[in-house]
């Protein structure tokens, strides 16, 4: 058996370490490693596509997960304070957000963006003082909603499980001292679910800076990184590739890690 | 609900508790309304719609388009195989692994390990999936076989090569759940099996196995339900050989489009998937009476 797990790991492994060897590949072919160099690693970060999708990506994740965050956090407050039906409704919702397919969310978030954006144009034309009213269109501001609502599910569900473990004796003793609730919240609950709402915010963060799919159906004229990886793919694979996913690789690591760090701080010190 | 935690906001009168309570849950209500309800709704209405003469949706009421859903048949039928299997194939790797991990792997290296199971989940899929092109495309595992004897072996770019993109795509997903429900094993049931006479054999067949059922039934499902969906995997993997139902949905709405089309296939495709869930659950709690398996 520790034979066939080791196998496992190794399948699991081969194929990230053979990316991460040929990113310091000298030369030009994927097939022979014909020596060490870090030059692709420069080709990449000179590249202004590249780059700029790096940057949309940055920028995406970022946004996407700290709206996750916030909104999955006070959701999942929220829901800790309504009825059953209530909250079997929203569980329900939360679940399809989570377990659509991202090609199914990517259409219909598409179908009716586009849609509502033919009905608002036309209206923010006709209401608009002068002759250049905003556009509205498909961008950084669609892929980050669609981002967003995976996201804000994967955020309320963890923070929710934290706040059912949650010790309860501590929120009465603090409002049986007459702490005022915002104290209550601020020193008692609100330190218990931090290290989930970091959790939270990195693998949202982690899933946006990943997904390209949802990405491919609303993201309009703009680039994100994984649909210019694809792009090359299909162009034929170039050593560049490699470095810039050798870097991703070792950034979506380092946050998991961060990640699963804080979901294991059970009681904070202080 | 959750006196305690109520308790915190409850000096105020009902109607701030309800009033926060509102607030909280406001972001989220739009955020589910606005990009999950909405545009659902709008696919099931351009799926009883009819093709615009230069693409997109014209307002019909007519099931035309679900009539149509033979002509996809192929992309249909290759889902709807490689999905169970790959699911099916996903399990039989997974399950020695969770059990090592939860019931075998040494106590300091169980958390390194489960670490090392969660990170490629993590990790892009694309970059994981085209590293695969390399291996099994021309230069990689066929120029080996060719080296010693073995001419012509074409692997990228045929189903199987798609099942082991699969595999090796999900792997972390299944391994998860199962080890969740066999880390959750009460031990002393193993030893009471061995104590009254059973062989190991019967015992992992009889309490191991049966117990670890809903992990399983959990994994099973998501990784089917996601793959019903998949469209990188064949697409890298498939080469264009090897249509899932994802690549017909992206044919549709991106380069012919057909709206309402895709749209009925995206409904359908949701339909399924709405089964497959119901069936795993009712099956997970028919097997052992026991809830499903949280994964995260």
């Amino acid at each position: 058996m520790r034979a066939f797990v080791t196998a496992v790991f190794a399948f699991l492994y081969l194929p990230i370490a053979l990316v991460v060897l040929f990113s310091f590949n000298a030369g030009r072919h994927a097939s022979e490693f014909t020596g060490f160099s870090v030059q692709w690693y420069g080709t990449a970060l000179s590249n202004p596509f590249l780059v700029e999708a790096l940057k949309n990506s940055l920028f995406i994740a970022t946004t996407s997960a700290l709206l996750a965050a916030v909104c999955g956090t006070a959701a999942a407050l929220g829901l800790s304070r309504v009825g059953l039906r209530t909250r079997a409704v929203f569980d329900a919702l939360m679940g399809a957000a989570i377990v659509v397919p991202g090609v199914v969310i990517g259409i219909s978030t598409l179908v009716a963006l586009v849609q509502l954006f033919g009905v608002l144009n036309p209206f923010l034309a006709s209401i608009w003082p002068d002759d250049q009213p905003p556009r509205l269109s498909l961008g950084y501001g669609s892929i980050i909603a669609a981002h967003g609502l995976f996201s804000m599910a994967l955020v309320t569900m963890i923070v929710g499980t934290r706040l059912a473990s949650l010790d309860r004796n501590l929120v009465e003793a603090s409002s049986d001292l007459y702490a005022t609730p915002l104290t209550t919240f601020r020193s008692i609950v609100l330190p218990q679910i931090m290290p989930a709402v970091v959790a939270g915010f990195l693998l949202a963060f982690t899933f946006s800076f990943d997904d390209f799919i949802v990405a491919f159906f609303v993201a309009g004229a703009q680039t994100t990184l994984p649909i210019y990886v694809f792009a090359s793919i299909r162009r034929g694979v170039t050593p560049e590739i490699n470095a810039i996913a050798t870097i991703v690789l070792v950034a979506s690591v380092l946050l998991v890690v961060l990640a699963q760090w804080q979901l294991r701080q059970r009681k904070p010190s202080n | 609900m959750s006196a305690g935690l109520g308790a915190v906001f409850m000096h105020g009168n009902r109607f701030r508790h309800n009033l926060l309570t509102a607030l909280l849950l406001a972001p989220a209500t739009a955020w589910l309304v606005v990009f999950l309800v909405l545009p659902f709704i709008a696919i099931a209405v351009f799926s009883v719609g009819e093709r615009a003469p230069e693409g997109g949706y014209q307002a019909a009421f007519t099931l035309a388009q679900y009539a149509n859903l033979p002509a996809r048949a192929t992309a249909f039928w290759n889902t709807m195989m490689l999905a169970p299997v790959g699911a099916l194939a996903c399990l039989l790797v997974a399950y020695p692994v969770a059990y090592y991990l939860a019931l075998k792997a040494p106590q300091r290296w169980r958390l390194i390990l489960l670490a090392l199971v969660v990170i490629p989940f993590w990790t892009s899929l694309l970059m994981r999936t085209y590293a695969w092109m390399y291996i099994l495309g021309g230069r990689g595992i066929p120029a080996l076989l060719a080296f010693v004897g073995i001419e012509d072996v074409r692997l990228i770019n045929t189903p199987g090569a798609v099942l082991l993109g699969i595999v090796y795509g999900y792997l972390p997903l299944m391994i998860l759940p199962i080890y969740v429900s066999l880390e959750r094993l009460d031990r002393r049931l193993l030893e009471a099996s061995a104590d009254l006479g059973a062989t190991p054999f019967s015992t992992f067949l009889g309490v191991t196995l049966k117990l670890s059922l809903p992990g399983v039934m959990t994994g099973f499902s998501l990784v089917m339900i996601l793959l019903l969906g998949e469209y990188l995997i064949p697409t890298l993997l498939g080469g264009g050989k090897v249509f899932f139902i994802g690549n017909a949905l992206v044919d549709l709405f991106l380069q012919s489009r057909n709206w309402p089309f895709g749209s009925a296939i995206a409904i359908t495709l949701v339909a399924v998937s709405v089964v497959v869930l119901i069936a795993a659950n009712r099956i997970s709690t028919r097997v052992s009476g026991a809830r499903r398996v949280d994964l995260i």
